[in-house]
């Protein structure tokens, strides 16, 4: 199977790094899905988006992320987040909580609500 | 003479209780050091790729974004000074200060006007009294930089620095800042000064242009902008953009200024560490030294004292014993 490689960087570190198979993230056009031989791209990623990169061996990786850019070239992909959480590190009741306080602060909560929802999305995209 | 001992005993217990104070520090800075160093080096994959992403982009498409542009006849330059929050590192905040100083005459030479912006209380000190005017200042990360604090700082620098961009960008720089633009000073060039760690004896006081941004220039100089500029200028892939490339800089911009001014940070927070460690051991070196001294003061008074006791003891037993023969 082709492969590529995929680093997945955050501002305080490097998340995820290895050979994949196939990246879907969503950006501010639409969804993409990524796969080995992609022609060169940079795009900028939704303020709040959750990104799946299938590595080689199988492995699902799903993360929320919260603004951020994708950049495609012809040896890889590389992501980078001004923040981003890996599903499994979510505390999901915690996101649920803070999905109910934003949503009650109304037009001022949007942008902490799609927050929230979005880690909910990546938590349960990875169960 | 009895009480000079006691004197000096009293001095010997405080420099011993202002010796475990410094030690303390020495120890708690060390701690710290190793913590930064391996948060510069968290960094430096984002910082690495962002560079990378954004040489790519300008060789790729022809822009004449504001912050690629150099602005002719700049007026006003704003100078970003990274100080700390404490004292007790012997000439960390000093240096900088010093950088920060030669580097506004090199701007007034050059016909600009330099407009302060201090991160870091001590630096905040300093121009507050020396009554200088300070554009923006924010304390109380210093030590523990985290990347919200960049972004704010940046924010507040990338919206100074749309505003002068004219009336076109203004609106651009209105929507990307989220920030009312009419109260912004409007500045032509970003300049920062920190305080590079090069090892854990050296760290020097630097200062960057980080926007008008040099594309080469930041090629050049190595390490944390490490890019690949040969592959980007030999292959030149033709590149998707999404959204256009004009709204993409945009937003890249601003996350650019700000994965540097966090490496800066990081870089000062370490360096700060690296200065504190280095005045907290020489501090209690020199404790131990009056120490050392002040205990030999000490048990040369009290010999001295009982040299002085006996030979009294001596002279009033001969007294007695002439005064009796006297008698007799």
């Amino acid at each position: 199977m082709a492969e590529m490689t995929v680093d997945l960087v955050a501002v305080e570190r490097k998340i995820w790094s290895g050979q994949a198979s196939f990246v879907l993230a969503r950006t501010t056009e639409g969804e993409v899905g990524i796969m080995p031989g992609h022609e060169p791209t940079l795009a900028q990623l939704d303020s709040a988006a959750v990104v799946r990169v299938d590595g080689t061996d199988g492995s699902k990786t799903t993360l929320a992320v919260h603004g951020g850019f994708l950049h495609v070239t012809a040896e890889g992909v590389t992501v980078l987040a001004e923040f981003a959480e890996l599903a499994d590190e979510i505390d999901v009741s915690r996101a649920r909580d803070a999905l109910r306080r934003a949503e009650g602060e109304g037009a001022e909560g949007t942008a902490a609500a799609e927050r929230a929802n979005v880690r909910l999305r990546a938590a349960g995209a990875a169960e | 003479m009895a009480a000079q001992i006691r004197v000096l005993r009293r001095r010997i217990r405080s420099t011993q209780s202002i010796k475990k104070i410094t030690r303390a520090m020495e120890l708690i800075a060390t701690s710290r050091i190793v913590k930064a160093r391996a948060r510069v080096e968290a960094a430096k994959p984002y910082a690495e790729q962002m560079t990378q992403m954004l040489s790519e982009l300008a060789t790729n498409s022809a822009l004449d974004h504001p912050l690629l542009v150099e602005r002719e006849n700049a007026k006003r330059a704003a100078v970003l000074v990274v100080t700390s929050d404490r004292g007790q590192a012997g000439g960390y905040n000093a240096n900088v200060l010093r950088e920060a100083e030669s580097l506004q005459a090199l701007l007034r030479e050059q016909g600009k006007e330099p407009v302060l912006y201090v991160i870091g209380r001590k630096g905040v000190g300093y121009y507050r009294f020396r009554r200088r005017e300070v554009a923006a200042s924010w304390t109380g990360f210093s030590e523990q930089p985290s990347y919200a604090d960049a972004a704010e700082v940046a924010r507040t620098l990338v919206a100074a620095f749309m505003a002068g961009a004219g009336e076109r960008d203004t609106d651009e720089a209105a929507r990307e800042a989220e920030a009312p633009v009419e109260k912004v000073e409007s500045v032509d060039e970003l300049h920062l000064v920190y305080t590079q760690f090069k090892n854990m004896v050296t760290q020097t006081p630097a200062s960057r242009r980080m926007a008008p941004m040099e594309v080469e220039y930041a090629e050049e100089s190595g390490d944390a902008d490490d890019a690949r500029p040969a592959a980007a200028n030999d292959a030149k892939p033709l590149y998707e953009f999404e959204p256009d490339p004009e709204t993409l800089f945009d937003a890249l911009l601003p996350k650019y200024i700000g994965a540097r001014l966090f490496a800066a940070l990081l870089e000062s927070a370490a360096s700060e560490s690296a200065n504190r460690q280095r005045a907290m051991k020489a501090a209690t070196d020199n404790a131990n030294e009056l120490i050392r001294s002040l205990t030999l003061q000490s048990n040369q008074a009290r010999q001295a004292q009982i040299t002085q006791e006996i030979s009294e003891i001596v002279g009033g037993a001969d007294a007695l014993v002439s005064a009796g023969s006297e008698d007799r």
